[in-house]
């Protein structure tokens, strides 16, 4: 039994985080809302350059050859500063799909994937709607029991404009010249599996958009004075956050949890990721709501960065299966008759 | 990471199974808030001691197995899941035993350790007066050293166990011009000493579970002094929390808890669907409690591999008392008009021991330090708001 990360795994979640933190601002994010895409080329390639675009992708294809595991502590980073390009769902989505489809597709793919060249995007009947369709090189559709692969050119999209406006959001219509990668028995089993990587992806990145609230939160109430003192004297603001600190500990190894599972392909896997989606995302949408309310009116405006962070967290909580979804998964396991539960039954 | 327990873990996990299973009482013990309870606990101890299962944790020389961590959670799943006794002397062997190993002398620890493993000497602990609640630094009770005795005159309250125990440790003020935190000591008194008074208090149930103890000029030699003259309060506060925490509130409880809410929700699902927040608060209880668990393993193999404990333990004390008292509030409601029916009611059937949980759960977010207080620490230490 040995629930830590690793010393490189844990030096690595360093680099990229002081990486984020000087890149990824939110001026720079700010200014990202006022281009076509929201999306930044010089960006893709430096999260290449450091290896992360094919951190899942396998070495043969210029991949580091890791797994989700070894992602899901990076994943939080990319919560934390609000990452607007689609490096999670390209890590933990995208790639390990085209890793189980594999042969010509994979062997095509993967190396511009790792490269930084092309981006692949995942569309799941799951989602209403497909994340950053417009900047797919190529896209991986499903529709009924079949997923389909497509260029940009064999698709129409649909914007749909997000309360995030770093949200890109598309409806995506197949036109003639996509073909089928994967049907029937294969291709349910690889929605599934793709599905829960997805939603493990969101709980990570709400772990550290919760973070990044609470940060934002603590620095503003300790120099925001009132009655002639920090605000974050009082009490009752203490306890907001306190509150949140409270939730969001204990969803942290939930989340590394699922992770492990996920990547060791337990059968316990679609359980546990709903468990760290769960308290993952109730925990930031108490990090959101606590936010706002010690920033007083400064929380409710445009220019205050709050919002960055907290629409993301609003956003992601309903996406990749909402609180109604992944209940009713963990409804079915710990109602059925045959329950293992209690003292003892984590593990097993 | 490895969430697999090793062949050694899962030889422990057998081992601990089987001798409880050929030990563990087959009928509950009673109430060890009861004079015949607390006997029969005492004996419970002393039962557990001599299969050197009274305190794993503990160095092999004391009686103990020289655990870790993984190996303590493990004790305490398979300690819980069999529904074993309660810990009566659960003051000593997990508060006091692990401060008097880090601070005792080797006569303290020779004379004190051993009989606290057997359960022959039961422990209480002595912190609050009736003015020194959450604010304990307000600690009046006086010790005075005269010669090789201190003097101690005052009260203390809310000990839990005192009724019956034997011994108790608590602060007293040592230096009568001091404030707050300074000029307190750490002293530990035979509750048998003449010029003490218990006076038993009874709790939500109606038993004696903590008591009021009177100081009119006990003595009390140097030798029971724990740590230095003055430095009672580090003493009393050096012993990690979590550690400590740990020990008193390991998941396992809480898992059993869900467990069995879970079951007792889907054994009245007609009736207890009639409310629709039931369900979603069982499935809720069900993932806190295995939250619990899971950050439980995740912070003891951190400090396995030698990790540090930071502020962030002090979320702990709050999650698992909201936790308890949100199953126990959703027992309640499933349960319904017998919820208010104590066990032995003709008309109570299937209620089981739920009405006492309830009433215990209610102390959770009070004793230990109340949640507001930790909300305080949490604000100010770990998230670094200003004071
Ligand atoms: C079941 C049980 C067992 C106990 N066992 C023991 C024992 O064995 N030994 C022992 O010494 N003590 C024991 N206690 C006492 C316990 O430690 C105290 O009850 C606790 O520290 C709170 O003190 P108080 O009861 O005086 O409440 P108060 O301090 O009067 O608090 C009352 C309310 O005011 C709030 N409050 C107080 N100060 C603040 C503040 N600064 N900020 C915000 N809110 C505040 C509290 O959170 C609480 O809600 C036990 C208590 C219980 C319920």
């Amino acid at each position: 039994m040995d629930f830590t990360f690793s010393e490189d795994q844990l030096l690595f979640q360093e680099s990229v985080r002081d990486f984020l933190i000087n890149e990824v601002t939110a001026e720079r994010i700010r200014a990202s809302w006022e281009t076509d895409s929201g999306r930044e080329d010089a960006l893709w390639n430096q999260l290449a350059e450091l290896g992360l675009t094919g951190m899942t992708v396998p070495e043969v294809y210029g991949g580091l050859g890791m797994t989700v595991l070894d992602f899901v502590l990076l994943a939080q980073e990319c919560g934390y500063v609000g990452l607007p390009e689609p490096l999670v769902h390209t890590v933990m989505v995208a790639v390990p799909l085209l890793n189980d489809i594999g042969g010509e597709l994979g062997e095509q793919w993967l190396p511009k994937v790792a490269s930084g060249e092309a981006k692949v995007i995942v569309g799941l009947e799951q989602n209403l709607l497909v994340e950053d369709a417009h900047v797919a090189d190529l896209l991986l559709i499903q529709q009924g029991h079949k997923l389909y692969a497509a260029t940009p050119d064999q698709v129409s999209l649909r914007y749909n404009e997000s309360v995030d406006p770093s949200r890109k959001l598309f409806t995506v219509e197949l036109l003639t010249g996509a073909t089928v990668v994967a049907s029937g028995e294969q291709a349910a089993t690889l929605i599934a599996s793709t599905f829960n990587r997805g939603a493990l992806g969101c709980a990570a990145q709400v772990l550290g958009l919760a973070q990044r609230m609470i940060d934002l939160s603590v620095q503003y109430t300790s120099e925001r004075r009132q009655f002639g003192k920090p605000i974050g004297s009082f009490q009752a603001v203490k306890h907001h956050m306190a509150n949140v600190a409270v939730r969001l500990e204990y969803a942290k190894a939930p989340t590394h949890r699922a992770a492990y599972a996920v990547a060791m392909g337990q059968e316990v896997a679609a359980h546990a990721v709903s468990h760290a989606k769960l308290v993952a995302c109730e925990a930031a949408n108490l990090a959101a709501k606590n936010s706002v309310q010690v920033h007083g009116a400064m929380g409710y405006t445009w220019e205050v960065d709050l919002h960055i962070f907290m629409k993301k967290a609003w956003a992601l909580a309903n996406t990749w299966g909402d609180a109604g979804f992944h209940k009713r998964r963990i409804g079915e396991r710990i109602f059925s008759t045959d329950a293992v539960l209690g003292a003892g039954a984590t593990f097993v | 990471m490895d969430l697999a327990f090793t062949e050694q873990q899962q030889a422990f996990r057998e081992e601990v199974r089987s001798w409880l299973a050929g030990n563990v009482p087959p009928e509950p013990l009673q109430s060890f808030d009861t004079e015949e309870g607390f006997i029969q606990h005492r004996a419970w101890e002393a039962t557990l001691n001599k299969g050197r299962w009274g305190m794993v944790t503990w160095p092999q020389v004391l009686g103990g197995r020289g655990c870790d961590l993984i190996e303590w959670l493990i004790f305490e799943e398979e300690y819980y899941k069999i529904r074993a006794p309660l810990r009566v002397n659960q003051n000593g062997i997990f508060l006091l035993g692990p401060t008097l190993m880090e601070y005792g002398t080797e006569e303290q620890k020779a004379r004190i350790l051993p009989k606290m493993a057997n359960g022959e000497e039961v422990w209480a602990q002595a912190w609050s007066e009736p003015n020194a609640g959450s604010d304990m630094a307000a600690i009046r009770t006086t010790a005075t050293l005269e010669g090789d005795k201190y003097i101690i005159n005052g009260q203390k309250t809310w000990s839990t166990r005192a009724v019956w125990a034997d011994w108790c440790f608590g602060m007293f003020r040592t230096d009568p011009e001091s404030e707050r935190h300074r000029g307190l000591t750490f002293i530990l008194v035979p509750l048998n000493s003449p010029g003490i008074t218990v006076r038993p208090i009874p709790q939500l149930d109606g038993l004696p579970g903590f008591a009021e103890i009177f100081f009119d000029n006990v003595e009390v030699g140097v030798e029971n002094r724990l740590g230095d003259e003055g430095a009672g309060w580090s003493v009393a506060m050096a012993t990690a929390g979590f550690e400590r925490g740990l020990m008193l509130r390991s998941p396992a409880r809480f898992q059993e808890t869900a467990r069995r809410l879970v079951e007792l929700y889907s054994a009245n699902r007609m009736s207890a669907d009639c409310d629709p927040a039931v369900k979603d608060a069982v499935l809720g209880a069900y993932l806190d409690a295995e939250s619990y668990c899971l950050a439980t393993y995740q912070t003891a193999c951190r400090l396995n591999k030698g990790g540090k404990i930071g502020a962030e333990s002090s979320t702990n004390k709050i999650f698992w008392s909201e936790l308890d008292q949100n199953m126990h509030a959703t027992a309640m409601s499933i349960l319904g008009a017998r919820a208010e029916l104590l066990p032995h009611a003709p008309d109570a059937h299937g209620v089981g021991a739920w009405l006492d949980g309830w009433l215990f759960s209610q102390s959770g977010p009070i004793y230990a330090g109340t949640n507001e207080v930790q909300r305080n620490i949490i604000a100010e230490r770990m998230l670094g708001m200003p004071r």
